[in-house]
């Protein structure tokens, strides 16, 4: 992946949240690493004045949908659309058909992304066999094909006992758990947030203490094993108070929010477009505006899409049949620009930090930082680019985003992987 | 019938409205009332147009209510049922209307079990949509018919206490009822099983009760809702009995009303679990009188629509 091509990034702001640095300085690239810029013989340089230099950005939570349901996204398409959106690294969640609940699938998307991907993937591996929530999947063999993390995302192991198991075998292996909170005798068919919209609209609603009771479950299951347990897009306000106190506590606890999550509301499925469709729902004003808390005290240390394609054909359906899920890689950084910088919420760096330093703690990443000798991934932000997204250029198969036609300010600007430009709309480049 | 100030091509729900579009349909199916209390009793306004009844959900009394309306104002009617429909053979609901549209059609008449599912259509076609229930989520004519029957008995909304009892979370009915009240002035008050009567309503200047004396004590108007027993199956309540019990109207509680409250049902009626059959036979009761204003309401309502759709 990587390329042998010198590049000088000139007169950018490099903000650095892995070793706190914020200064206007070059970058020199050689190689594929991060080099000294005085070293380089022949650079091609980039002018970056006025840009924004990060590490590149990490997506902890992406749905490729390969294999099995290549209509929807391919692992070309979604890494290009990562790409495109300024993310140099995904992990791509295991509920795929087949599940990567063996070493086989493991490998199969390993090999794929090596010859097909545009930013590097790293695979999740299943909790349980098939997703089911019965039996332990072979986690030992799925970290030797590489999976950096388990899940079974989409589905939650509902048998507290089997999951104790899951954590405490996963710890003596390194692995985190990345748990999709949802306690699933609770769910009465919800289809959105259990609300004053669910009840003005008539819809089944989905509860917030489907999430906290797992959230709680958790929280005492990481107390007793040690074991690192990452929630997956945190909702609701009372799951983020019981994520609050236990990192108090010093439990091995994080959690992650979503860029829909916290930009928008249960009122929005008033349209009935299943665009607002997802699972986590989106809630109330008050759990949005807890997440937004939660990013900015630092329970919240993880921004990710939870990017879950799907066809135009199988959201252009009545909202109660259609799947949940939202495309979120070629928004997410604009959304969160707009909704978390702008407003001043976040510092540059902070926000930051939720797509570098936050998902490479959790994952065990260490060599993320800008340092000389690193991998030269690099996400580059005009923080002041206003655009409306257009569903229609979306690098994705799918166009399921609820921000199609919304305006935001700043945006990825480039993607550099292995000192490989892999998305730009700098002047002059190519396309 | 005046200047018609009608310009939309659907009826989708009563919370889309204005309240001057609502009394415009309501006086609009006043003239319609008298239409069929005639001895001929057609009209052509809607001759030449054609109506498809599209009943993705079993209805009865809707469909045939719709039905009538329609042929009343000689417009040409096809029937499709959710059993015939292309649906159970995998076809999108926008593929089926979209081929409903191909053949030229004016109006949909659509009921579905889904919320949402008219506006999905209304949204994607261009032929008028009316909707005649969609799941717990709106049944726009029902509540219009409602109106009517209280504004033709009390001579107006404005400032009626109206409370409405039963399964107020599952009900399309109570749903559309509330935002035609409040739009039209009046006051709204719910009653029921806690279970089954969310609080969230006060959110929208509601009141939320669960005793049905205090209810329906000085109340004008009672609207019943159909319990359904697969609600108690689901846990909301411990058994019909006890339902009836603490929250239907028989004859003892019927003593709380004030003697010219109105007593309403939007049927099926479970007589002796919501209401006992002396209240529904009772001098106070409107239930029979409110099918034959769902007549002139639909009638009211496809007149406006179809008309809007020649402009």
């Amino acid at each position: 992946m990587s390329d042998n091509s010198e590049i000088l990034l000139v007169g950018g702001r490099v903000i650095d949240p892995f070793c706190k640095m914020d200064m206007v300085m070059d970058i020199g690239i050689a190689n594929g690493v991060i080099t000294e810029p005085g070293k380089l013989k022949k650079p091609k340089k980039i002018k970056l004045h006025g840009k924004v230099i990060a590490p590149g950005f990490i997506d902890m939570h992406v749905h490729l949908r390969e294999p099995g349901n290549t209509a929807a996204e391919t692992i070309r398409s979604g890494t290009m659309a990562a790409a495109a959106g300024g993310f140099t690294s995904i992990v791509a969640m295991p509920n795929t058909m087949p599940p990567a609940d063996t070493p086989g699938t493991v490998e199969y998307v390993r090999r794929h992304a090596e010859s097909e991907g545009v930013v590097r993937v790293f695979p999740c591996g299943c909790m349980s066999k098939g997703l089911e929530g019965k039996e332990m999947a072979a986690l030992g063999s799925l970290k030797r094909a590489g999976v950096v993390a388990l899940s079974d995302d989409g589905r939650c192991i509902q048998n507290h006992e089997l999951m104790r198991h899951v954590v405490e075998y996963a710890a003596s292996f390194g692995l985190p758990i990345l748990d999709h909170c949802e306690d699933e005798s609770f769910k009465a068919n919800g289809v959105m947030h259990e609300g004053k919209w669910s009840v003005l609209l008539g819809m089944a609603g989905q509860a917030a203490a489907s999430e906290e009771l797992i959230v709680a479950r958790d929280i005492i299951l990481s107390r007793q094993t040690g074991g690192k347990i990452h929630i997956q897009h945190i909702s609701s306000l009372a799951s983020i108070e019981q994520v609050r106190q236990a990192r108090a506590q010093g439990i091995n606890i994080t959690a992650e929010a979503t860029p829909h999550h916290l930009a928008l509301t249960d009122e929005c499925v008033k349209r009935f477009d299943a665009n607002h469709k997802m699972n986590p729902p989106l809630r109330s004003e008050e759990d949005r505006q807890s997440i937004i808390a939660g990013l900015a005290d630092g329970t919240i240390t993880v921004i990710a899409t939870d990017h879950a394609p799907h066809t135009t054909t199988s959201k252009l359906v009545e909202f109660d049949y259609a799947p949940f899920g939202v495309v979120g890689l070629e928004t997410a950084v604009p959304v969160c620009l707009h909704h978390l910088y702008h407003t001043g919420v976040l510092s540059l760096s902070e926000l930051i930090a939720k797509f570098t330093v936050g998902p490479a703690e959790i994952l065990g990443f260490e060599d993320r930082a800008l340092a000389i000798g690193n991998p030269a991934d690099l996400t580059v932000l005009d923080i002041d680019d206003e655009f409306t997204v257009d569903a229609t250029t979306f690098k994705s198969l799918s166009r399921n985003t609820p921000f199609d036609g919304m305006s935001f300010r700043g945006r990825a600007v480039a993607t550099i992987v292995a000192g490989r430009i892999v998305h730009s709309l700098l002047p002059g480049s190519a396309r | 019938m005046g200047d018609i100030a009608w310009h939309r091509k659907d009826l989708l729900s009563i919370y889309d409205l204005e309240s001057e579009e609502i009394s415009l349909i309501l006086d609009t199916a006043e003239e319609f009332k008298k239409v069929s209390e005639r001895n001929v009793k057609k009209v052509p306004a809607l001759r030449g147009k054609t109506v498809v009844n599209f009943f993705v959900e079993p209805s009865t009394r809707t469909r045939m209510s719709f039905e009538l309306a329609e042929h009343r104002l000689s417009a040409d009617i096809v029937n499709i049922a959710a059993d015939s429909s292309s649906l159970r053979k995998g076809e999108t609901l926008l593929d089926t209307v979209r081929n409903i549209e191909a053949l030229q059609i004016d109006l949909i008449v659509i009921r579905h079990s889904a919320p949402g599912a008219p506006m999905l259509i209304a949204k994607n076609i261009s032929c008028g949509v009316l909707n005649a229930g969609d799941g717990a989520h709106a049944h726009p004519t029902q509540a219009l018919l409602d109106l009517f029957t209280i504004r033709e008995k009390k001579g107006r909304l404005r400032g009626l206490k109206v409370t409405i009892i039963g399964d107020i979370l599952h009900s399309r009915v109570a749903r559309s009822n509330i935002w035609g009240l409040l739009k039209l002035g009046a006051e709204v008050t719910l009653a029921g099983p806690s279970t089954l009567v969310p609080r969230d309503f006060e959110k929208i200047g509601v009141r939320v009760c669960h005793d049905l004396r205090s209810a329906i004590e000085d109340a004008d108007v009672v609207n019943l809702l159909r319990i359904q027993h697969e609600r108690q199956r689901a846990g909301f309540f411990p058994s019909v009995n006890e339902y009836a019990r603490f929250f239907g109207l028989n004859e003892t509680t019927e003593k709380y009303l004030k003697p010219d409250a109105l007593v309403m049902h939007p049927g099926p009626i479970n007589r002796g679990v919501e209401l006992a059959s002396t209240v529904a036979d009772g001098p106070r009761s409107v239930i029979l009188e409110q099918v034959t204003n769902g007549l002139a309401v639909r009638m009211a309502v496809l007149f406006l629509v179809a008309g809007c759709m020649n402009k």
